[in-house]
């Protein structure tokens, strides 16, 4: 086993009761090392931290877009909404998707892409988002869209979210190293309300933010 | 229950663990976790006299036994920190210590100056030796000459206790602890984080945006024991130790090698309660050896 100095950070896939479910994947020394956790182990867990997602506005059209194991920091969003509307999961292949029967249980249409065309459609997720917008009647609701993946991904979602103006939320995924706002590991820049920007902490002020308050043109 | 009160110079605290520059924010980060009150001092983040931004990222990465942090002293400014966070810290019966930085030795003084007279402030450190300021600090810990200066400057303009934090890349620690006090500080603290760097072999590119930064954790401590060790020594002032504390054996091993008081840092990242937890331990310890007060047991290394 590897040993780690720091927390990880996580987003709570789903909550009951005293039961508390994360979905992680083994991609580094802190995550490789919990897989070697057996029932009965003991944790330490400080949370929930941050600002999560808010709920959905009245009279918008909720879709989810999840990359990597984004889904699972989507599922209380998508089950606290009593009208479901699209989920677009995009992977890599077949195993990167995951919680399908999981959100289609709560009503949600979910539409897969894979790169290597394993599972659903071959493409990235944004190809199957463009796919729907182009065949949507207009005149429905204006939507607004939960986003939780690779930077890349947010930013192509940002991007959209700007051109056919949706509202949408993205949620970061930032090296942290507190997770109280103390040490400025997850600092990203953010318009300041001028010309100009601000960092601010994605483990406090986020990791959830409107998709303009980022300088998507200043991401590393 | 040992009598843990420590004093150095005029600051009198209720307990010798204080938690350090750099890894408590400015308070209220941790106050929903962690009893303020019962903390030895609050070290805040590093302030120079106008607001700055600090580093791009990504600013630290965690390495074998610690963290390596490109962090740059990103910060409020005096103004913003004496407005957005003294009315909070006055709420709290902690000493309040200010770690104050600076480019040039005129900047130092004025900010310490400033300092002088903000009510509720208790202590100054002087960030000598952050390794992440291209120009300023970095060299201030590491030549004498200008160290020496810069104490004797903010000593000028200050009756606040004086605390100069030493770098531990030196030649020669006990110089820089004897300077200080020749120089009229009322206290040391070290060590700063040691000057690290770690590279990505996939992209060959360094880990920080930084490229180098300081490390911290448990990697460090032996080091800094050393470095206390040697300091103390030198020296008639207290000594604060950090460096690598993440368990109360840790800050025993300062007090017994020379320190008056220790700060813990990079543990509170993972362990918001590490400084409580380590006081408690300290005290068990006393009880255990039979001390009647914390100061009892400072600089008694047996050497038989």
């Amino acid at each position: 086993m590897e040993e780690s100095l720091l927390r990880r950070p996580f987003s709570v896939y789903k909550a009951d009761g005293e039961v508390l479910q994360i979905l992680y994947k083994g991609v580094g020394k802190g995550t490789r090392t919990m897989t070697y956790l057996r029932p009965g182990d003991q944790l330490s867990l400080i949370g929930p931290l941050g600002r999560g997602f808010p709920a959905l506005s009245e009279g918008r059209y909720p879709i989810l877009v999840a990359g990597g194991y984004g889904m699972a920091a989507l599922y209380l969003l998508a089950r606290s909404m009593t009208s479901p509307g699209i989920a677009f999961f995009g992977g890599q292949s077949a195993p990167d998707i995951l919680c399908v029967d999981e959100f289609e249980a709560l009503g949600w249409e979910v539409r897969i892409t894979t790169e290597d065309g394993s599972s659903g459609e071959k493409g990235i997720v944004t190809d199957s988002i463009d796919a729907w917008w182009s065949a949507r009647s207009s005149g429905g609701p204006p939507v607004e869209a939960y986003a939780c993946g690779p930077n890349a991904m947010l930013k192509a979602v940002a991007r959209r979210a700007v051109e056919h103006d949706w509202r949408a939320w993205v949620s970061v995924d930032r090296n942290m190293g507190c997770g109280v706002g103390a040490c400025l590991t997850c600092v990203l820049k953010v318009r300041d309300g001028g010309d100009g920007w601000q960092w601010k902490r994605s483990c406090t002020e986020g990791p959830v933010f409107e998709c303009r308050e980022i300088c998507w043109d200043l991401e590393p | 229950m040992p009598d843990l009160s420590v004093h150095i110079g005029r600051l009198k605290m209720k307990t010798p663990v204080m938690v350090a520059s750099g890894t408590f924010g400015y308070g209220p980060e941790y106050a929903d976790l962690v009893d303020l009150n019962k903390l030895g001092a609050i070290v805040v983040k590093g302030i120079a006299r106008h607001p700055t931004r600090g580093n791009e990222t990504p600013r630290t990465v965690e390495v074998a036994s610690g963290l390596i942090n490109a962090i740059g002293l990103p910060n409020p400014g005096f103004d913003g920190f004496v407005e957005q966070y003294m009315p909070f810290l006055r709420q709290y019966d902690v000493p309040v210590i200010v770690n104050i930085w600076g480019k040039t030795i005129e900047e130092y003084a004025e900010v310490a100056r400033r300092f002088d007279e903000v009510d509720g402030v208790h202590a100054l450190e002087i960030n000598v030796s952050c390794p992440n300021i291209k120009e300023g600090s970095g060299l201030f810990g590491t030549d004498l000459d200008m160290f020496r200066r810069v104490v004797e400057a903010v000593r000028k303009v200050t009756d606040l206790t004086l605390i100069p934090k030493l770098a531990p890349n030196v030649s020669d620690i006990r110089a820089y602890a004897r300077a200080a006090e020749e120089s009229g500080a009322d206290a040391i603290s070290l060590i700063n984080s040691v000057p690290a760097m770690a590279v990505d072999v996939e992209t060959r590119k360094p880990k920080l945006a930084n490229v180098t930064g300081g490390l911290t954790g448990p990697g460090i401590h032996s080091l800094a024991v050393k470095l206390v060790w040697e300091a103390a020594g030198a020296v008639r002032i207290p000594v604060i130790g950090i460096g690598g504390i993440v368990t109360a054996e840790d800050a025993l091993e300062f007090l017994i090698v020379g320190a008056s008081a220790v700060a813990v840092g990079t543990a509170s990242f993972t362990q918001p309660t590490t400084a409580l937890d380590v006081t408690d331990g300290i005290a068990a310890y006393l009880e255990r050896h039979g001390y009647g007060a914390v100061h009892e047991l400072v600089g008694t290394m047996s050497s038989e």
